[in-house]
């Protein structure tokens, strides 16, 4: 597998203007003449899709959903960084690429992450010029606040509908391209295999979820915006139909796959209720700037909050880390949380949470200003759990939220199969190995608007132009593989529902490779994960049959995916022997618990290459140099 | 809790559908309602059955992916939520349930409580946007926005495009879901350059799609989970009727 | 014109129709009310009351620049023009809303604002049942039991002595006023009058105007029939 990332030559800051002239452009009038195939309409593929179709590509773009507006992205709710710097308190393009890098510990590419912050104002003009409705001050001006610890305020927001606000104008673009005959939408179509000839991407096959019809699409070039992984741990804050399989056929097919540990957990979610339920809820990470966190001093203490006087309890960020306290970074909030939780201090009924409490606020504030700043949120807090934060402490935990790993892309966002191409969370780009606050977006919509219509041109230029159809022999393969696997999933007959598995399965991933990892536990994993992927297949019960709309089915070809895929995370959380942003090896700690990085030995992207179901994959590098950022441990005390 | 649940099933689009009811127990009151869908669905797939087919994605009350008429409401019986918001709290010990698709012939029902919402997309298509090309964008900050204006527009674009509007109008219209992306864009100084076009195009798409007419019910404001207004319908009004005085056709010729 | 008719062709432009149409109903039936009051306006039970010379001034308004009867019939053809619009665009609109939903949910609960929007098409045709009663009755003395071509005060005492006409008419102008409540705040939706300041007192205003409307109208039996209007 060659890793060649193809960075522009120059100073960090004029590298991608240099490329941009550097690249090979399609001639206006032959832009018709390629066919691109589009996969997701969230915020990556929906604007990919969009901006491509305007400059006049001919874009086929899919969604398993009923509408291009109901991809994930929808559910974001904080906001999105640029370097405005609207509010002159100091930001700059060089400050957003600094504290990307230094937010993702050092295990991001310089080069991507610095285009990524000069395209960052490029995005808010062109939201705002769609009519996305971001916040404003009273002099009409864009608002922004200060976001996940950040120094300077650089988010931009629409209340706590970011996501959806900005996924809306993306969709409204996309219609309009719809309208105009250079788009078409292929809706309720799920993507099942990448078609590979003479090393080429060259298209895809897809079932229609209502009619089951399966069929190869054929392109010049594919490009991957489908999303993360999260969902791997069953229960995460990823809506229900997230999945690894476009990105996971696509390894299958020869894309490598980098980093797939580095996975976020998110501190601030409401705990699970029962075993019945099948997703956590997310709630903004803003309520940390005002809600005090705390356990019982005392393991196993069931006293209603407001009996425990204030002596007996235990504020540990603020004791842990005096200055930053209830804002320490996403991964820190939440390795704590856990470590309080697994001591015995859970409080609620299933002992799963800790409290983020607002009494303090509420006396120091008033009750209104609280209300003001944090009114939804404790509305929907109140929704989901009956309880009201107003009268007793809100209980939190962790949960999957965001997976920084993803396809292995170049700096033209190709992957290492010469024609596919992954953008948004589905590539593992820019976040290295933790994502800040309000980043998810500006990286999703820089790929989508930005950066894939213009580096399509530099493969197509010299790439692929028709010549092959849906009956040349690699693709009526790929098809019938599609069919087979799904007869045998139809075929078992057996007696377990898909869910029990993708939860025994959820299980294992997020007690052994989860929030903090430890080589015997990744070694377990490595050993239940095949032993529950065979029972898989020798007793899942999917009723129904492949000819209708049969969800059963679709979730079974996710879920076998996700038992294939999980092996490949274990065996990067366990091969990285360090710990670095998210990733927590147990074994490499400071002395004050915190992780520890290796820069010596594992200052690179681990890229994977599949060998085969069950088969060890092999683990390719590529080095990581850090030129404008000096490397250097985080510290929050 | 104890649950009697009834459960429109309907194979096909074009198979004739009846309600086949479930016994629940062991419902926990701390359960979403789509929870108790994927109990009952566990149930059935291991007596050998078919699951109920329902649409959901995020179950955070956003993608708008989810909905039905429980006891005879648009995501039943509580306000400003979606099905998958709807706690079993709300429901107490002994209750029987309805739940049926959306009925509306813009809405074909595809299986059990799954329908078929494409129709707004066309609507959108039709002109929902601002042609804006990529990246000729001027700076965020050139045109100042009003806050109440900005205000205004984002309440009309919280529209999560559910359909519950459709489904609880009793002239099964679509005026609502229609009104709030007009609204929305009729409020920005960067929607107005195409406005009236906007507004005439659109409705023509919402005729043609089958879609009944407003008659000022305001069933749809009363189930909306984003609570839209029907104060935007008549601003769509408005505009139409601005469109047909300055000439821009609405309907086609 | 063939603006309207494109207009017309949209729902939207259907329920424009039918709000101005409505609009000019509603204003006749305003001045009918206050014509009606002027059976309270004093009489000395000798020589025609002044109902009658109200009717006779309606007859010969404009006379000589205006033929007799003009306003009268160019009102009617008003007003017949209108009902025609509104009852056209009404047929039309609920053909239309008809088959939006072709399958009816088994189990439903309805969601809309008031009795008076869900009782919209069939108080429309009680109340037009109720106009054609009425034409007969005092217009054209068809269904009269004593009626004499221009003694309005006089048939109108007569035609309100029947205790169960009497009935009938404070029922029918019920459902008139319900009707007019729904329409009236309809109106400034459909006509996309758009103040926050009216979006607020739109429901009251329709509310007192059209409470106000029932009062005027059901005054006149009751007085009948409770002996304060009299033959003289």
């Amino acid at each position: 597998m060659q890793l060649d990332a193809k960075i522009p030559a120059g100073p960090i800051d004029k590298k991608w203007e240099n490329h941009q002239f550097d690249m090979n452009l399609v001639n206006p009038a032959n832009k018709r003449k390629y066919k691109v195939i589009v996969v997701g309409t969230g915020l990556a593929g929906g604007a990919g899709a969009a901006t491509m179709g305007e400059l006049g590509y001919d874009v086929h773009c899919f969604t398993f959903h009923d509408s291009p507006r109901r991809a994930h992205s929808i559910a974001a709710q904080g906001g999105i960084n640029a370097a405005k710097n609207y509010q002159g308190d100091g930001d700059s393009i060089y400050r957003l690429f600094y504290d990307t890098v230094k937010g993702g510990d050092f295990r991001s590419r310089e080069a991507n992450v610095h285009r990524l912050a000069e395209l960052s104002v490029n995005i808010i003009d062109q939201a705002v010029a769609q009519g996305v409705p971001f916040a404003r001050e009273y002099g009409g001006l864009l608002a922004n606040r200060s976001f996940g610890g950040a120094q300077v305020s650089r988010t931009f927001y629409a209340r706590g509908q970011t996501g959806q606000q900005l996924l809306l104008g993306c969709y409204q673009a996309l219609e309009r391209q719809v309208a105009e005959g250079r788009v078409k939408m292929y809706n309720r179509h799920e993507m099942l295999d990448v078609i590979v000839i003479d090393g080429k991407a060259r298209g895809i096959v897809t079932r229609h979820l209502v009619s089951g019809k399966i069929e190869a699409h054929m392109a010049d070039a594919v490009v991957l915006g489908t999303g993360g992984y999260s969902n791997v741990f069953f229960l995460s804050t990823n809506a229900k139909g997230c999945n690894v399989t476009a990105t996971w056929r696509a390894t299958k097919r020869g894309a490598g796959f980098a980093n797939p540990c580095f996975t976020q957990i998110h501190p601030t979610c409401i705990p699970q209720s029962g075993d019945y339920q099948s997703k956590l809820t997310l709630m903004s990470e803003s309520l940390r700037n005002d809600g005090r966190i705390w356990v019982p001093r005392k393991a196993g203490d069931d006293r209603p909050a407001h009996q425990i006087p204030d002596d007996e309890r235990d504020y540990y960020l603020e004791r842990l880390y005096p200055s930053f306290g209830n804002l320490t970074p996403r991964d820190i909030a939440s390795r704590r949380a856990k470590e309080m939780v697994d001591a015995g201090h859970g409080v609620g009924p299933m002992k799963n949470g800790v409290f983020l409490d607002f009494r303090d606020a509420i006396q120091r504030l008033g009750k209104e200003t609280v209300e003001e700043r944090y009114g939804n949120l404790f509305q929907m807090y109140d929704k989901i759990t009956g309880e009201d934060p107003y009268q007793v402490p809100m209980r939190i935990y962790p949960a999957p939220h965001y997976t920084m790993g993803g396809l292995w892309v170049d700096y033209d966002l190709m992957t290492t199969v010469p024609g596919l191409f992954a953008i948004g969370e589905a590539n593992f780009s820019d976040h290295g190995a933790n994502r800040l606050g309000a980043s998810a977006l500006m990286q999703g919509l820089a790929d989508g608007y930005f950066i894939i219509p213009l580096t399509i041109g530099n493969y197509l230029a010299d790439g692929p132009r028709g010549g092959v159809d849906e009956n040349h022999p690699a693709a009526r393969d790929a098809v019938r593989e599609v069919k087979e696997t799904q007869d045998r999933l139809l075929s078992i007959n057996g007696s377990r529902s898909v869910d029990s598995f993708h939860i025994e399965l959820g299980r294992v991933m997020w007690n052994h490779c989860g929030m903090s990892r430890t080589e015997s536990g990744l070694r377990e994993a490595l050993q239940k994960i095949p032993e529950i992927r065979e029972q898989f297949w020798s007793d899942v019960r999917v009723p129904g049959s492949g000819d209708d709309l049969n969800q059963s089915l679709e979730k079974a070809g996710r879920v076998a995916d996700f038992l294939e895929f999980a092996e490949v995370m274990c065996w990067d959380a366990l091969t990285r022997d360090e710990s670095c942003g998210a990733h927590y090896r147990e074994e490499h700690t400071t002395d004050e618990g915190e992780a520890k990085r290796n820069d010596e030995a594992f200052s690179h992207g681990a890229v994977w290459e599949f060998n085969g179901v069950g088969q060890e994959p092999t683990r390719h590098e590529e080095p990581l140099t850090f030129e404008n950022v000096p490397l250097s441990q985080r510290s929050y005390k | 809790m104890k649950l009697k649940l009834h459960v429109w099933r309907q194979s096909g689009p074009r198979s004739k559908g009846d309600f086949e009811t479930y016994d629940v127990e062991d419902v926990s009151p701390s359960m979403s309602f789509l929870d108790l869908l994927d109990l009952v669905n566990e149930r059935i797939l291991l007596d050998g059955g078919e699951p109920i087919a329902f649409e959901h994605d995020c179950r955070e009350g956003i993608c708008g992916s989810c909905g039905m008429m429980v006891n005879g409401v648009a995501h039943g019986p509580e306000k400003l939520i979606t099905a998958c918001q709807l706690h079993m709290r709300s429901f107490s010990d002994g209750d029987e349930i309805w739940v049926e698709p959306w009925r509306a012939r813009s809405f074909p029902i595809m299986k059990d409580l799954v329908v078929d919402r494409s129709a707004f997309d066309r609507i959108i298509e039709a002109g929902g946007y601002v042609s804006i090309r990529t990246g000729s964008a001027p700076d965020a900050n050139a045109v100042p926005v009003p806050k109440p204006d900005a205000d205004r527009a984002f309440d009309a674009a919280a529209c999560i495009g559910c359909g519950a509007c459709v489904a609880a109008c009793p002239n099964a219209s679509a005026m609502l879901f229609t009104a709030a992306k007009v609204a929305h864009l009729s409020y920005l100084p960067q929607g107005q350059a195409e406005r009236l076009e906007r507004a005439a195009s659109m409705i023509t798409v919402h005729d043609e799609e089958g879609f009944g007419n407003c008659t000022n019910h305001g069933a749809c404001q009363e189930v909306c989970p984003k609570g839209i207004s029907v104060d935007y319908i008549s601003r769509l009004n408005r505009d139409v009727f601005r469109a047909t005085l300055a000439g821009v056709g609405v309907g086609r010729d | 014109m063939r603006r309207v008719m494109t207009l017309y062709r949209s729902s939207v432009g259907k329920k424009i129709m039918m709000a101005l149409s409505g609009l000019i109903l509603f204003g006749f039936v305003v001045g009918h009310m206050l014509g009606n009051l002027k059976a309270f306006e004093s009489w000395d039970g000798v020589g025609p009351h002044p109902l009658d010379t109200y009717g006779q001034f309606l007859r010969e308004f404009g006379y000589p620049l205006i033929p007799e009867y003009g306003l009268l019939w160019g009102v009617r053809i008003a007003l017949l023009v209108a009902v025609g619009v509104h009852i056209l665009a009404a047929v039309q609109l609920w053909s239309q809303s008809r088959s939006a939903r072709p399958d009816r949910y088994r189990k439903e609960k309805s969601q809309v604002f008031s009795y008076a929007s869900r009782t919209m098409r069939w108080g429309g045709v009680i109340v037009a049942a109720f106009v054609v009663y009425h034409i007969l009755h005092f217009t054209t003395g068809t269904v009269h039991p004593d009626f004499e071509y221009g003694s309005v005060y006089e048939n109108l005492v007569i035609g309100f002595q029947n205790p169960l006409v009497s009935g009938f008419y404070v029922l029918a102008v019920g459902a008139l006023c319900l009707h007019l409540y729904h329409g009236l705040w309809s109106v400034f939706s459909t006509l996309g009058v758009q103040n926050p300041r009216v979006d607020r007192i739109r429901r009251p205003l329709a509310a007192v105007i059209s409470a106000g409307l029932f009062v005027g109208f059901a005054v006149v039996p009751v007085a009948v029939l409770a002996g304060i209007l009299t033959l003289g």
